[in-house]
């Protein structure tokens, strides 16, 4: 692992400002991503899971360069793209594609699919009208659409139809990183599976580098290398989907996984009686961990001392808990 | 999974007779008492909305019945007819719908009614718990003024009085600092927060039955166990009936007593959770089942997907509406809409090669 590898996201933060509260006080912020690193190497898939105000959505607009960052990097190929110069930045867009949550408003319903799809040529090179056609019917080709679909408009084809254009769009500029945040929550179940393995076939066929942001562990289970989890804009576990979700050592990845609702045979009713996550009470303090507050097992050193990132056992597996050992020892399902 | 194969073999001969006569059956509430009339009886209801494409069989008679205290659960993919099931039941549906059939409601024909009387029903007895917080709640009142409102309304209540019981109710679905929160507006609470307070509305007037359309989907995982855990438990608390409608199987199992999967404007299988996911006899519901990414599986498993896309209403065939996707169609399959045959005690299913052979792989 001695080359560069395709994304690294280096101590990344951002902060949005809020407007003030009173006249003289000042102005309050968020801390969306508070010290972020990672990479991704090319053709391997990352996952970015955690809930909503996790700062996943963020993340993935910094990685985008859609936004500037507060401090921080984002390197894609060894240059910083923001760093960059708007042209250079221009031509590194070609390299990183996006794809949206929801295929409804991700799609101009004004523009037909071949407007849609050919647009990052058009932008980024320019390219001359025939060439656009042919781009466009080979991208169209490797999501499962004809390129007879070419002419129509979205209103024309179904959600997960629409989502397999939002990712021939993505693929039209051959990019090596596709960030898809969330693409298969807004699909029907039966259909969901059916861009979910178009994913995977698109990954191993082109290469393709994947930041995958979901909500759901089952999703990201199935898709991902590794998995980061993210508890208010840091990582508190990261590691393979096979060690994280088997040894979760962090007790908010236990509590996401508990809390996934699963199809057991032979009861009646089986909602489990786990202790519920609790809703933070009140701001987390400063210095210590931003988890105390809902964490079950938090002593006074969480409250008084934030835990870093650190490895755990052998391979990938970090974690950010003091009590990671005893928690990850403690078997799936007990608490 | 012994049991259900046995009942099947038994009830086979007698299938060609017993379903031609009594094709509404499908989930009627035949072990419960006689003596009380049900709390919801649904009975052949049909919905045909008039679309731009001219009309739409939205509900092509759906039929089950529950008492109090029930728990049942509609579970569908987007077109399937659930939410138009639960805006029929409440009197909601869109302009120039028709709707044929009987809900019964306490031994009430609803469709029967004006709106006048309906409103009467609605956030009284029936109590109704949406999808998208946000929405649901008016952003111009106060979250009191708004919990506080069905009480004025139905009850009579002084403003005072409603007050006090506004925050009773808060108390009551866990929202932390209730009393604080009386004078909040939506928009300075978090969305769990936001869902506690509809189901507050929701039950404010106690009614007898509480219908919920996707109450947690635009929720995080984890709160999403917490409203689950909240609502199951309230409605075992004051007996009421539950009506959940969901697209998630896990939330299905670990919610209700009964599901009833739609497609296509019908109730495909119907019958105790349990036994429904025992024997998934229906090749949607095993394709649905299928489908779902869970946890565990490898990186590059294949799931198993289900071939092409939910038909349109507008453009339902005349036979079995999942013909077009299934496995296991043969031409009878699209010459008439399957009539429900028993494939277990109150498991019901519309196929006319149900799969229950086949050994289902869970988690």
């Amino acid at each position: 692992m001695s080359e560069t590898p395709l994304l690294e996201v280096r101590d990344l933060v951002k902060h949005y400002r809020l407007p003030r509260e009173r006249l003289f006080a000042p102005a309050p912020r968020v801390r969306a991503v508070q010290g972020v690193s990672f990479t991704l190497a090319a053709g391997r898939s990352l996952g970015l899971v955690g809930e909503s105000g996790s700062g996943k959505s963020t993340l993935a607009r910094l990685v985008m360069a859609l936004e500037p960052p507060s401090a921080g990097q984002v390197r894609l190929d060894g240059q910083d793209l923001h760093a960059l110069a708007p042209a250079a930045l221009r031509a590194a867009r070609e390299k990183l594609q996006m794809v949206f949550q929801d295929p409804y408003g991700s799609l101009d319903p004004r523009r037909s699919v071949l407007q849609t799809v050919s647009e990052p040529l058009r932008v980024l090179h320019g390219a001359a009208p025939a060439e656009q056609r042919e781009r466009a019917g080979e991208a169209l080709d490797a999501v499962g659409l004809r390129a007879t679909d070419l002419g129509k408009y979205p209103h024309e084809f179904s959600g997960g139809q629409r989502q397999r254009i939002a990712i021939a769009r993505a693929l039209i500029t051959r990019p090596k990183l596709i960030v898809a945040d969330e693409p298969v929550s807004a699909l029907d179940v039966s259909v969901q599976a059916q861009v979910l393995n178009l994913m995977q076939d698109l990954q191993d066929k082109f290469g393709l580098a994947l930041l995958f942001i979901s909500h759901d562990l089952a999703v990201v289970d199935m898709v991902c290398d590794e998995v980061v989890v993210l508890y208010q804009g840091r990582i508190v576990e990261r590691g393979a989907p096979e060690t994280l979700f088997q040894r979760a050592a962090h007790p908010y990845t236990r509590a996401l996984l508990q809390a996934v609702p699963r199809v057991q045979p032979g009861a009646a009713r089986l909602r489990r009686r786990a202790t519920p996550l609790p809703a933070p009470a009140g701001a987390p303090a400063a210095e210590g961990c931003d988890f105390a507050p809902r964490c079950r097992w938090a002593g006074e050193r969480c409250r008084s001392h934030r835990p870093l990132l650190r490895p755990l056992g052998t391979g990938a597996h970090a974690v950010a808990c003091h009590l990671a050992e005893s928690v990850a020892a403690l078997p799936v399902g007990s608490d | 999974m012994r049991s259900i194969a046995k009942s099947r073999t038994g009830t086979r001969s007698r299938r060609a007779h017993a379903e031609s006569r009594h094709p509404l059956s499908l989930a009627s509430a035949t072990a419960l008492p006689e003596i009380l009339p049900a709390l919801l009886e649904v009975t052949d209801l049909r919905v045909t909305l008039h679309t731009a494409r001219g009309p739409a069989d939205a509900l092509r008679g759906v039929s089950f019945a529950m008492q109090r205290g029930d728990t049942v659960g509609l579970i569908g993919e987007s077109g399937c007819g659930k939410s138009i099931t639960a805006l029929a039941l409440m009197g909601l549906l869109p302009e120039g719908a028709t709707v044929g059939g009987s809900i019964r409601f306490a031994g009430q024909e609803l469709t029967a009614l004006d709106e006048d009387a309906l409103c009467e029903l609605r956030g009284a007895r029936i109590g109704m718990v949406f999808q998208e917080p946000m929405t649901a709640l008016n952003p111009l009142h106060t979250i009191g003024r708004q919990i506080a409102e069905p009480l004025r309304l139905h009850k009579g209540l002084d403003a005072a009085s409603a007050r006090a019981e506004a925050l009773r109710l808060l108390q009551r679905v866990q929202l932390p600092q209730a009393e604080k929160r009386l004078d909040a507006y939506p928009h300075q609470m978090s969305g769990g927060q936001r869902q506690r307070v509809v189901i507050a509305i929701a039950l404010a007037c106690g009614p007898d039955l509480l219908i919920a359309d996707e109450p947690t989907t635009a929720l995080d995982v984890t709160l999403q166990r917490e409203v689950l855990d909240l609502i199951a438990e309230l409605v075992a608390e004051d007996g009421m009936g539950l009506l959940l409608i969901s697209h998630d199987l896990g939330v299905m199992a670990e919610t209700v007593q009964r599901m009833l999967v739609m497609y296509g404007g019908t109730v495909v299988e119907s019958g105790p959770t349990a036994q429904v996911f025992d024997a998934l006899a229906h090749p949607y519901t095993r394709g649905l089942f299928a489908a779902r990414p869970r946890l565990g599986l490898a990186r590059g498993t294949r799931l198993v997907t289900i071939p092409g896309r939910v038909p349109e209403l507008a453009d339902l065939p005349a036979g079995c509406p999942f013909a077009e996707r299934c496995t296991r169609v043969v031409d009878e399959c699209r010459r008439a809409l399957p009539a429900p045959r028993a494939v277990g005690p109150r498991h019901q299913v519309r196929c006319i090669r149900p799969d229950a052979r086949v050994p289902v792989v869970h988690e």
